[in-house]
């Protein structure tokens, strides 16, 4: 049986998903310990966001 | 945004009505309803498929009259071909994609937003997968988002270079200079040291502040009715993730070259591995900046219109205060990414353009 190419962009969307997420947890847990750093860890958080986010579309659109 | 505009007229009759209309709704019958609602799904795709694409006329507004037929409100645009020989005219003789217009001799139609040509009755023919098979004669129209973006270069040209003769008067800043100044030094202090390094970044300055300013204001005027929404064209994407990939490779030491062909501090069999990945990723780095400003922007606004699209299928009270409360809420959203899409386009060519002129004396 054939699978539709739009269950791949799903299973990417969700692995998309939990990544960004984590970042933003971790992101989260770094503020707490440190809430003075959180200028840079913010910029790193969205840099590391960014990126994925970049492949769940890339995936999204090659669906 | 012209059937943003037009369907933003409906939803206020819709609200009026809405009350009346939960009464009609009991009325009817699941069976005359199916139908009607697919082809009402039809043309809420095509309004959002419309509203995606450039156009050929710098439209205002649209409705239906009393007889069923579509009327288009707006300005024509010129219309630039190289067909063996440059042809100017205005889009006005298209109506709107209907009719097929003759200019010296040839005679050209628009079919899906591009323009054939075709023979005296536009006749346009398809291949298999339905592609057009006409031939297409070079295309350098001035097209909406071509005057949207002369529009918003002339805005930020007479912007900045007011407040730039404003600060050869006085240090203290005036008018636009008040809002924009923070902004400004956050783009050089956070943004262009941290990630160019201090002996470098002034070269790349004047690039990261436009591209910053062009990106934002650009997607903020997108939002506003009337507004063309430029950046989720990706030829626009394209040409500003072009410049700083030539800005990057143009730019770059020798360090940067023999971190892609011939990495220090790794093994000699890896060198060779690892070589063809680097050189990809030259390319990949400008490509994910093209892909992520398109899709971001398209996907918002696609969003946004399917939630307005959402109180024509509803149906009834429910519908309209939803499909408001929600549209509100993604908007303001919308704000918040039309401002951090130009932050992380600009961050990410500062990243690009601080790995091209890195000094390596550690190796």
């Amino acid at each position: 049986m054939e699978i539709p190419s739009i269950v791949g962009a799903g299973l990417i969307v969700i692995g998309a998903g939990l990544g960004i997420g984590k970042i933003g947890g971790s992101a989260m847990d770094a503020i707490a310990r440190q809430p003075e750093a959180s200028g840079k860890i913010q910029t790193a958080m969205l840099i590391a966001a960014a990126l994925i986010e970049g492949i769940g579309f890339a995936a999204l659109f090659a669906s | 945004m012209r059937r943003k505009f037009s369907m933003k007229k409906i939803t206020f009759l819709l609200f009026l009505v809405s009350f009346v209309s939960v009464a009609q709704h009991n009325e009817d019958t699941a069976v005359k309803k199916n139908p009607e609602e697919k082809s009402l799904k039809v043309t809420i795709k095509e309004y959002i498929n419309h509203h995606l694409l450039d156009s050929y006329d710098f439209g205002l507004y649209s409705f239906t009259d009393d007889h069923g037929k579509t009327i288009h409100r707006g300005l024509p645009l010129p219309i630039i071909l190289w067909d063996g020989g440059l042809k100017v005219f205005s889009s006005s003789k298209f109506h709107h994609g209907e009719t097929v217009a003759e200019v010296d001799g040839s005679y050209y139609k628009v079919d899906h937003n591009k323009i054939y040509k075709t023979d005296a009755a536009g006749t346009i023919t398809y291949d298999a997968e339905h592609h057009a098979t006409n031939a297409k004669p070079l295309d350098f129209s001035i097209t909406k988002n071509v005057v949207f973006i002369f529009l918003v270069g002339l805005l930020m040209f007479f912007m900045f270079t007011r407040m730039a003769k404003n600060y050869k008067k006085n240090a203290l800043p005036k008018g636009m200079g008040r809002l924009l100044e923070p902004v400004i030094l956050y783009i050089r202090d956070d943004i262009a040291i941290p990630n160019i390094g201090k002996k470098h970044y002034k070269r790349y300055m004047s690039y990261l502040l436009t591209v910053f300013f062009f990106v934002w204001i650009i997607n903020l005027l997108g939002l506003t009715p009337l507004g063309v929404n430029v950046t989720n064209n990706i030829a626009v994407t394209f040409a500003l993730a072009l410049i700083t990939f030539v800005i990057t490779n143009f730019t770059a030491n020798k360090n940067y070259w023999k971190h892609i062909f011939w990495m220090p501090g790794v093994p000699k069999l890896m060198r060779i591995v690892l070589a063809p990945i680097e050189l990809l990723a030259i390319f990949i780095k400008p490509f994910s900046l093209m892909i992520r400003l398109y899709a971001n922007i398209t996907a918002g606004h696609i969003v946004l219109m399917s939630i307005i699209g959402l109180m024509f299928v509803f149906k009834s009270w429910i519908g309209s205060p939803l499909s408001f409360g929600l549209a509100f809420a993604l908007s303001l959203l919308e704000l918040l990414v039309a401002a951090l899409q130009a932050y992380i386009f600009t961050m990410l060519s500062a990243l690009y353009f601080g790995s091209a002129v890195e000094e390596h004396d550690d190796h």
